[in-house]
């Protein structure tokens, strides 16, 4: 029997039947994005807390247009536009959003662990929409289903994952799903963004300086954002990057010639890929949008509406459609 | 008069492990003996315990003046008594921080009004701890401290450090250094290693420890100034100790009993594991150990660091550094280290008493005319520690919950019972 899952912290603790059973049921929302009517009743009357103490775009939008999309009204919080300025510890915040009494929270937060923080204080279901350098755990199913879709199946491939490892929520993320499918995991970035300890973190990881070699084979490459506060860091200066890791046409050459390209966003064209990688055939991009939609739509309906696992799934009801 | 009876005498300053009895009189020890009798004394009956002479805390905060809400010198010491502690040494960073011979004698005030044990006073070694001039050390010196350092942070610079250590070497007073590099640990909150980077937490290298360490031998080399090397967390910051003592010079060390309890993989995202130095590595724990046993490492010192619940109740990032640790020291050597047979329990003792005293300057031994400081103990009663029980203004330990085999039973400062267990409560009372 399918473990409920209560809140979504990371991937590290999902076992491999959760996700897929949450790629499965992203599948019928990958379709109801082609509707012309995209509005589901099916969380009518729930409501979405949207925690976000870092800025955030992307997933802020890609959430919000979940909830909304399954019929929950939202309730939005910026850091910068809230108390958490005047002091007010997070505990409290989120407390006083508790009180408001949402059906589930998604978090935001620079600092790592703060979604287990909240999430063993409330009694509301929390999903980490990126806590730090720990784990961005919606990105990395919508990356897994964007590789299930492209490449037919998510058992065994070959990822490289290139960039800034030490620091990315998307990589650990992406480290331990990936894992939990077999895949051969090789990473690839600058020495001082790729210590050791990363290959502890799941089987099959490990890593590679050079960027010709982490290439050779790759069926699956996940480009990393390079943050560029860290670049001015007097770590590296943009052009050793560039030089050293930017995927490029030529390298992309090197993977095998049906390799998918993946970015979480937002993309600096130019630093950490081409322009003709981002917006050539091998690239899955724009997918990866759409999918993280059906993926959180899919994670809302699940853990804010309480759906049972055998639930009839709502986008295959049409009656449920657009009322 | 308090006659302690039928207990067995662990004195390791005396070298001595009998059944024998301790006559107080006053504030001294009148009178050491097998089956002593004293008709009018009050009676402390230790069948079945341990009388050792009074612990002394190397490290500790107790926050008064200026972070009352954390803690006093009234509860901090009543905590310190329930960790059988007879005298505590307090570092400086309180507000304003100990760095003139005023706020020493403030506090020398407040204890003597309030304290429940001991209290003797580190002092600033740089005016604020800021690491650039020295502080008013002989002036606080006169006024009663026992050792000086920038703790919370090390004597920042090699320069300053030299400067501290000549003139403290000539005052006799040990330099206690918390050793870190700053370039290497800013912004850390855990050690770094695998632990770190599964949580995505900024790690603190074990070199940034060593380095300092390092260089502070150096300079204790240089100066030949007693050097105490604090709350000491990495096998190689070890191992540069135990360089310098083959070498005769005059450094000591201390480990805390979270550090030889815990290690990095324990840590979540629990505020209550995050302290300065961070929790080490396993092999580094059992560099720790290996010290302790082989008498490298000179004392257990708590680094009892308070902090009100509400500043520790904040992502792990955000929390300050430090756990509490008077009321489980005792008990965490014993069920650690001499329960699973890593030391001797004189060893123990010797860790708690004429370990710390050496590092002092000071003797530490049950004999006539001594003063009467003794910490009593049992070595197997069942307890359980409870945080929210803790005689600490302050809650933040990662021990909650803990049963212990083992603990303080009575703690005796200047011949009165300062503290002892109340047995019906069924653990660590008031």
């Amino acid at each position: 029997m399918l473990q409920r899952v209560q809140h979504l912290l990371g991937t590290e603790s999902l076992t491999r039947e959760q996700i897929t059973f949450f790629l499965d049921q992203s599948k019928p929302f990958q379709e109801f994005q082609r509707y012309p009517l995209k509005k589901l009743a099916t969380l009518r009357g729930k409501s979405v807390a949207l925690a976000f103490f870092e800025p955030s775009t992307r997933t802020r939008i890609s959430f919000a247009t979940a909830a909304a999309r399954l019929g929950a009204d939202t309730m939005s919080l910026q850091a910068e536009s809230s108390s958490v300025k005047k002091g007010e510890s997070l505990i409290d915040t989120v407390r006083t959003l508790q009180a408001m009494r949402p059906d589930g929270i998604v978090l935001r937060h620079a600092s790592s662990g703060a979604p287990e923080f909240v999430a063993e204080r409330l009694e509301v279901p929390v999903l980490n929409a990126g806590d730090g350098a720990h784990e961005h755990p919606t990105q990395a199913l919508l990356d897994a289903l964007t590789i299930r879709d492209r490449k037919g199946k998510l058992e065994g491939w070959n990822v490289t994952i290139l960039g800034d490892l030490l620091h990315s929520r998307v990589a650990r993320s992406n480290i331990h799903l990936l894992a939990k499918f077999d895949m051969r995991i090789t990473l690839c970035g600058p020495p001082m963004w790729m210590p050791p300890e990363l290959e502890a973190l799941a089987p099959g990881v490990r890593r590679v300086p050079r960027i010709a070699e982490a290439l050779d084979g790759a069926d699956v490459i996940i480009v990393l954002r390079v943050q560029t506060e860290r670049i001015h860091e007097p770590a590296l200066a943009a052009e050793e990057y560039i030089l050293g890791y930017q995927l490029t046409a030529e390298r992309l050459r090197m993977a095998r010639p049906d390799a998918l390209v993946l970015h979480p966003g937002p993309m600096i064209r130019g630093l950490e890929i081409e322009s003709a990688v981002a917006d050539g055939p091998q690239s899955g991009v724009l997918e990866q949008v759409t999918n993280g939609l059906a993926v959180r739509m899919a994670l809302l309906y699940h853990l804010v509406g309480g759906a049972p696992v055998d639930a009839p799934h709502p986008a295959k009801e049409r009656s449920n459609a657009a009322d | 008069m308090l006659l302690i009876k039928n207990g067995r005498m662990l004195d390791p300053g005396s070298r001595t492990d009998a059944a024998l009895d301790v006559l107080l009189d006053g504030e001294r020890i009148a009178k050491v003996g097998a089956n002593l009798a004293a008709p009018g004394a009050e009676v402390f009956d230790a069948k079945g315990l341990i009388v050792a002479p009074g612990f002394i805390d190397l490290h500790c905060h107790l926050r008064e003046p200026g972070q009352e809400m954390s803690e006093t010198i009234e509860t901090g010491t009543r905590a310190a008594a329930c960790g059988g502690f007879t005298a505590v040494c307090c570092m400086p960073n309180t507000l304003p921080v100990n760095d003139t011979a005023s706020v020493t004698r403030g506090t020398v005030e407040r204890a003597a009004a309030s304290a429940s044990v001991r209290v003797w006073p580190v002092g600033a070694a740089s005016v604020g701890s800021k690491g650039e001039a020295l502080a008013e050390i002989a002036a606080m010196k006169d006024a009663g401290i026992v050792a000086v350092s920038d703790d919370g942070k090390p004597i920042a610079s090699a320069r300053l450090m030299r400067q501290v250590m000549d003139y403290c070497g000539a005052l006799g007073l040990p330099v206690i250094d918390h050793c870190e590099e700053p370039s290497l640990s800013a912004g850390g909150v855990m050690r770094e290693g695998p632990q770190s980077i599964r949580l995505g937490l900024k790690g603190v290298p074990a070199q940034s420890e060593s380095i300092c360490a390092g260089r502070d031998v150096e300079v204790a080399g240089l100066t030949g100034a007693p050097l105490h090397i604090a709350h000491m967390s990495t096998r190689a910051s070890l191992e540069h100790v135990r360089a310098a003592k083959r070498q005769g010079l005059r450094v000591t060390c201390e480990v805390t009993p979270h550090h030889f309890t815990l290690i990095d993989e324990d840590v979540r995202y629990n505020p209550n594991y995050k302290m300065n130095p961070p929790l080490a590595s396993r092999t580094d724990r059992e560099a720790l150990i290996e010290g302790l046993a082989d008498s490298s490492v000179d004392a257990i010192a708590t680094d009892h660091a308070p902090h009100h619940p509400a500043s520790k109740d904040v992502e792990f990032d955000h929390a300050p550094f430090g756990v509490t640790g008077f009321e489980t020291a005792l008990a965490l050597g014993l069920s650690k280290l001499v329960h699973k047979g890593r030391i001797s329990l004189v060893r123990l003792v010797e860790l708690f008493t004429t370990g710390p005293a050496g590092v002092l300057g000071i003797q530490r031994k049950i004999a006539a005319g001594e003063p009467a400081d003794l910490t009593i103990f049992s070595t197997d009663l069942p307890w359980t520690f409870r945080a929210a029980d803790s005689l600490s203004k302050s809650r933040n330990t990662p021990f909650d919950g803990r049963a212990f085999r083992g603990g303080p039973v009575a703690t005796i400062v200047a011949g009165r019972i300062a503290w002892r267990r109340s047995f019906n409560a069924g653990q660590a009372g008031n």
